[in-house]
């Protein structure tokens, strides 16, 4: 481990600090240093996660998100996780696009992921970089999550409070909304409301909300709010509810137990990438004996179980 | 895990559209790179912030405006200034011949013309990342 670039990047230093979280990101054996460090000075940040389809307006929210916590004078450190191909393992990462002029303040920091492989909404290494920007000293933390829907769910163990974004005209949003990501939410917010079609959504969500349809995280009522991203509009009346759900997430002693849940979550995903190369190396390896048992006409069902013998010794 | 290619591509300056910078940006994608696009009117300050908060290998950058001569060497500038001296440099663009040993001797790394072939463009970009960053490239 590089004590001086450590230094650095807690006194603020963005190159530092990009540099560090690149070695954590794949999981060096510097960079798990650094998170040990690191992670032993995190806990304080607040963290909020944002979700919804492509197209919904995570980034521009995020973008206004910044302007307002920004001013109040706090650090905001942003995570956005974008799809891999699982083809060609290569991502086009397109969410910076909507907040580019923050880029130069020095008050944020903005960060890129790929989601290699990973199928929750959440990556790995973007917890391991939320638990080092909350280290370095960020006092808000936003994760803006792949957008896959109805499996992209981890972020319910990785944030404090959840923004699930809905958007009007797109006619499948309620279904969306049904499917798994309404049991999410603590915020289920309208986005786009400068379009007449979001009353209608509103009022359909405030309904399913108010006929119990909706999960309530730790015993809060999920609430629907009604903003425009792109104009401006809602963002004081929603981050005023955000507020709101901070002071009971702390009063409530939920502040500690998300971040164990994250650091929980973190060794789950970990465990899932490490349990997806040993399948894969079986897999590839009993290729061969596979096919043998077929030509050979033994059945299926032994293979499968020899196969799986085979994973097991391997892990 | 093995270090994937993290490639910055950014619209420097006034130019009107970018269909030609997200072609390239696809295709670095499709090559297996991790590409941040960054969209339109980037200055050169931010496309180098850009650059330092991502981490990125190689910073891409279109121009189509003809303001080549006035814009890169100001990203060369920011480079420098931010510390990125070990990060690559490749600019494409409607570059007259004339012009290109210039930006090379300014400290680009690969220049692309309209008519370079999209192979040809992941082709560099992976020998500037493998040269500048010492980034394993399979051939
Ligand atoms: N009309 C309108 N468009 C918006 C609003 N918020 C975002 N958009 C647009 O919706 C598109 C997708 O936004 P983006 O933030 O990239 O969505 P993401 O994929 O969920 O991150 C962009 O063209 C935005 O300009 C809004 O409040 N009103
Ligand atoms: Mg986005």
């Amino acid at each position: 481990m590089n004590r001086e670039l450590l230094k650095k990047a807690i006194e603020g230093d963005e190159l530092s600090v990009s540099r560090i979280l690149t070695k954590i990101e794949y999981f060096s054996e510097e960079g798990m240093e650094y998170l040990e460090e690191l992670s032993a000075r995190a806990g304080r940040a607040y963290t909020i996660g944002i979700t919804g389809s492509p197209g919904a307006g995570k980034s521009t929210l995020i973008s206004t998100l910044i302007d307002h916590y920004t001013k109040e004078g706090l650090k905001v450190g942003v995570v956005m996780v974008d799809p891999s191909s699982p083809f060609s393992k290569g991502s086009f990462m397109g969410n910076r696009i909507r907040m580019q002029d923050k880029t130069m303040n020095k008050n944020v920091f903005i960060r890129s992921l790929a989601s290699r492989g990973f199928l929750g909404g959440v990556s790995a290494e973007a917890i391991m970089l939320i638990e080092a920007l909350d280290g370095l000293g960020f006092d808000k933390i936003i994760l803006e999550t792949v957008g896959s829907g109805q499996t992209d769910t981890d972020v319910v163990s990785v944030v404090h409070s959840i923004l699930v974004l809905a958007i009007p005209g797109s006619g499948d949003e309620i279904q969306a909304l049904k499917a798994g990501i309404m049991e999410i939410g603590d915020f289920y917010v309208v986005n786009k409301a400068d379009k007449p079609e979001a009353e209608a959504l509103y009022d359909s969500i405030k309904f399913a909300i108010e006929s119990g349809e909706t999960f309530w995280r730790d015993g809060w009522k999920p609430q629907v709010v009604k903003v425009s991203a792109l104009k401006g509009m809602g963002i004081e009346e929603l981050t005023k509810r955000l507020r709101e759900h901070e002071e009971f997430v702390r009063g409530g002693g939920l502040f500690e137990k998300r971040i164990v849940e994250r650091r929980h979550k973190l060794i789950e995903l970990y465990l899932r990438r490490k349990l997806e190369a040993v399948l894969e190396e079986t897999l590839k390896e009993n290729k061969t004996t596979l096919s043998e048992y077929e030509s050979k006409g033994i059945n299926l069902n032994k293979a499968i179980r020899e196969v799986y013998e085979r994973f097991k010794q391997r892990i | 895990m093995e270090k994937r290619i993290k490639v910055i591509v950014a619209k420097l300056g006034l130019d009107g559209h970018d269909r030609g910078a997200k072609v390239i940006a696809r295709a670095l994608k499709d090559a297996g790179m991790e590409v941040v696009y960054t969209g339109l009117r980037q200055t050169p300050e931010q496309i180098v912030k850009t650059a330092v908060q991502e981490d990125a290998d190689v910073i891409g950058i279109s121009i189509l405006s003809g303001a080549h001569l006035e814009l890169v060497p100001r990203v060369v500038e920011f480079m420098k200034k931010y510390g990125l001296n070990d990060v690559g440099l490749v600019v494409g663009g409607v570059i007259p011949p004339q012009d290109i040993e210039r930006l090379k001797e300014m400290g680009v790394d690969e220049v692309f013309l309209p008519g370079s072939s999209l192979k040809e463009v992941v082709e560099k970009v992976k020998s500037v990342a493998s040269r500048k960053r010492g980034i394993k490239v399979e051939s």
